[in-house]
């Protein structure tokens, strides 16, 4: 076993050092200056977000003082709606590789709520789920192209969890409060936005090419815009959901 | 040398072989095991949607996402193949999935093992991580008071109510909302009935779901809790003791006969008589109404305990049973809608209808008259020719009633009702029901007797599970018997017995000696003769 392991090891070895040279030998990946920004806009009545009763969790409910609703349609002042993940879909050049992820993406479950409700995150990225309630939430990740997971978390603690495949979108939910929901976009580079409260995003850092552009909404679904940048121009890209 | 190395070469075969083997396993012979014994739930392509599928709450396994409850790996992870072998063998207690073991052979359910797995990309995806928990040995002292205290404590501290509620009957404020990753309403367990908890009923079974969480479903996995030094591991092996603690330490047995017991004096009429705790309880599994349409294949309440006591006149029947709400309640409707629309109505019936606020409802059962023999009106509340006794009691209006059924479909009250007291308690009904032995209507109501087999039936009814009419729990008939009061005969017929007894034999063994001595002395004579 010991002979056939070391034998499997440096065969092994050797594929890593071609690989790697393979790598080596293509040109280094190509990080753009190119941007696609826009807005999501939305017509037609928004309907009510269903009114949370937090009866049972007083320590949530303390924190606001509006009844708190859930998160399904936020459609801003300015009629855009937020929420809205928007990414590059395709049109990436296979030699493509993502830059290593900085840091956490922190996910804050406060007021039985989740911050942010929609988000994303690069494959391998640690997330990071924070329980600034301190009252027992527990954190299910619904995913089908990632393993799940479904952790307790009781008191004021933090989560890591990471994702190893590209989803869009992994389903998040707490099932002590059926109200709470998130929904996190697994990419394997980092373009993609999410519209604010104002309903715009941007993407910046795109490297030249035609790209498929895709915007994805819990209630309305997803629409889909062809782009091309080049250089470090701005492109517009901007989306309309309508109520149904 | 050389001889080292066959000697490797040989270790590395058998190393390597029993890999080759599995791999090779007979995933097609595994895949004529399942098409024949487990498509029918699990579906041909594994999606869990099989013809039979949607009669059944838990649904079948959808093996395409590889997500499996009963684990030894971390939460989210594949399960190892022990792990399946184990779910394969032994079964899902309290749901549909049987023990295979016995009834396929060792390499068949090893083969369909492995033809389940290719169901899902997961199992041979190599980036995968397959490892089972390393699970620490159970702390003694788990049945002591000062361990159950601390698990109770750690009940409450990481919120265990909030799905299992306060006393652990599955009532919590967040169980009416709860649903499984496909979106079927799921019921948090009960934690009173280890004996149905799909990984086992042992607090090491216990101890493994807290650890690995129940995938697929709201249980979380508490292992975070302890990498984090929030709780201990001994803390949580004392949580899953205090659970285990919760239900009879034995699976209960299902004896035929309820003996009541005949007391002097007053019968407990209140469902929290002290009087009842020293009493006997009797356990009556219950199961969907199958055979009438509409059919109900998701019955909440899986049995009933029965208490019974008289007085020689009266007698006093307490059955409880675990029941997640009292009926109705609002809080539950949004969860029996789920549960109308989850489960498949028969052909002839209406689709589902609506969820309304039914009330809880329990039926006892008797014959009009106790048989001679065995032959008992029908089981399913008698026929319209052979109509049977019952007492009825709802949740909403709180009362019992008496009458005749003849068949499903008919209930004919009679003018005499008897006595019921109930009490809702986190997730338990009890109701008393107390009824004089003799009553004035010999035709109709059954007269019980002393020292007879009085046939008896239970059905129940949970309003916020959709059950009303014909969708109810039921069960066989069984006996009640009233025991006479000991006669003073009993006690001391034995003892005469054993005087008798004892004088006998001294007689005999006083003739035997006299007899021998007298042989002694006789056996020159007798030889001379």
């Amino acid at each position: 076993m010991g002979k056939l392991g070391s034998v499997a090891a440096v065969a092994g070895g050797i594929g890593l050092v071609a690989l790697a040279l393979a790598g080596w030998t293509r040109q280094p990946a190509v990080q753009g200056g190119a941007s696609v920004t826009g807005k999501v806009k939305f017509t037609g009545k928004a309907p009510a977000n269903p009114v949370i009763d937090m009866t049972e969790e007083p320590k949530c409910k303390a924190k606001y003082t509006a009844p708190a609703r859930e998160q399904i349609v936020e459609v801003n002042p300015n009629g855009t709606l937020a929420d809205v993940f928007v990414y590059v879909k395709s049109g990436l050049p296979a030699s493509y590789k993502a830059p290593a992820p900085t840091g956490p993406v922190t996910l804050d479950q406060d007021g039985c709520r989740y911050h942010p409700h929609v988000f994303g995150i690069l494959v391998g990225q640690t997330l990071a789920i924070k329980n600034s309630d301190g009252i027992l939430h527990n954190i299910k990740a619904k995913g089908t192209k990632n393993r799940p997971f479904n952790i307790s978390q009781p008191t004021t603690m933090t989560s890591e969890r990471t994702f190893t495949a590209s989803e869009v979108m992994v389903p998040l939910e707490c099932n002590v409060h059926g109200w709470m929901h998130a929904w996190v976009g697994v990419l394997p580079h980092p373009f993609f936005g999410v519209s604010g409260t104002d309903g715009s995003y941007a993407i910046r850092g795109l490297p030249p090419g035609t790209y498929t552009i895709e915007a994805w909404h819990e209630k309305y679904g997803t629409q889909t815009a062809t782009v091309t940048v080049t250089g470090s121009e701005t492109k517009t890209g901007d989306f309309s959901f309508a109520a149904k | 040398m050389k001889a080292d190395r066959t000697a490797l070469l040989a270790a590395v075969l058998l190393s390597v072989y029993p890999a080759i083997r599995l791999s090779a396993q007979d995933t097609t012979a595994g895949k004529n095991v399942y098409v024949k014994w487990c498509a029918g739930c699990h579906g041909e392509t594994g999606a869990g949607d099989g013809p039979a599928a949607s009669t059944m709450l838990p649904r079948p396994r959808n093996f395409t996402g590889a997500v499996y409850k009963v684990r030894t790996t971390a939460s989210g992870q594949l399960p190892t193949d022990a792990d399946l072998m184990r779910a394969i063998d032994d079964g899902l207690p309290g749901s549909a999935m049987p023990a295979w073991k016995g009834r396929l052979s060792d390499g068949e359910r090893r083969d369909v093992m492995a033809y389940l797995k290719t169901f899902s990309s997961f199992f041979a995806d190599t980036s995968q991580h397959i490892a089972a928990l390393t699970f620490s040995k159970e702390p003694g002292g788990g049945a002591g008071a000062a361990a159950l205290k601390e698990g109770r404590l750690f009940y409450d501290s990481i919120g265990c109510r909030k799905c299992h509620g306060d006393q652990g009957h599955g009532d919590g404020p967040s169980a009416p909302t709860l649903k499984d990753d496909a979106g079927f309403p799921i019921y948090a367990a009960d934690l009173h009935q280890s004996w149905r908890f799909r990984g086992g009923p042992t607090a090491a079974d216990i101890y493994r779901r807290l650890r690995t969480g129940l995938d697929g479903t709201p249980m979380p996995s508490f292992s975070d809790l302890i990498d984090q030094k929030f709780l201990t591991d001994e803390q949580l092996w004392r949580l899953a003791q205090y659970v285990r603690s919760l239900s009879p330490a034995e699976t209960p047995e299902v004896r035929d006969v309820i003996h009541a017991a005949q007391i002097a004096g007053a019968l407990p009429a209140a469902p929290d008589d002290s009087a009842w705790a020293r009493l006997d309880r009797y356990w009556f599994p219950l199961v969907g109404q199958v055979i009438r349409k509409p059919r109900w294949f998701a019955p909440a309440v899986s049995g009933v305990w029965v208490q019974a006591v008289h007085n020689g006149r009266e007698l006093a029947l307490r059955v409880s049973w675990d029941d997640r709400s009292q009926s109705p309640d609002t809080a539950w409707l949004a969860f029996e809608r789920r549960v109308l629309e989850t489960m498949a109505s028969d052909d002839s019936s209406p689709p589902p209808s609506a969820a309304e606020p039914w009330p809880d409802q329990l039926a006892v059962q008797f014959p009009r008259h106790i048989p001679d023999g065995m032959e008992r009106p029908y089981f399913l509340m008698g026929a319209a020719t052979d109509p049977v006794y019952q007492w009825r009691w709802t949740s909403q209006p709180r009362r019992a009633v008496a009458g005749l059924a003849r068949g499903i479909d008919q209930f004919d009250a009679l003018p005499s009702a008897p006595a019921a007291q109930a009490v809702y308690d986190h997730g338990e009904w009890r109701v008393v029901f107390t009824r004089a032995l003799a009553t004035p209507d010999t035709a109709n109501d059954v007269q019980l007797a002393t020292g007879r087999a009085i046939p008896v039936a239970f059905f129940a009814w949970d309003g916020s599970d959709g059950e009303h009419g014909s969708r109810m729990a039921v069960s066989t008939w069984y006996f009640l018997a009233l025991d006479r009061p000991t006669p003073a005969s009993v006690v001391v017929s034995p003892l005469i017995a054993m005087v008798v007894t004892l004088g006998l034999g001294m007689l005999v063994i006083v003739r035997a000696q006299r007899r021998g001595g007298q042989e002694g002395r006789g056996a020159g004579r007798r030889s001379g003769v």
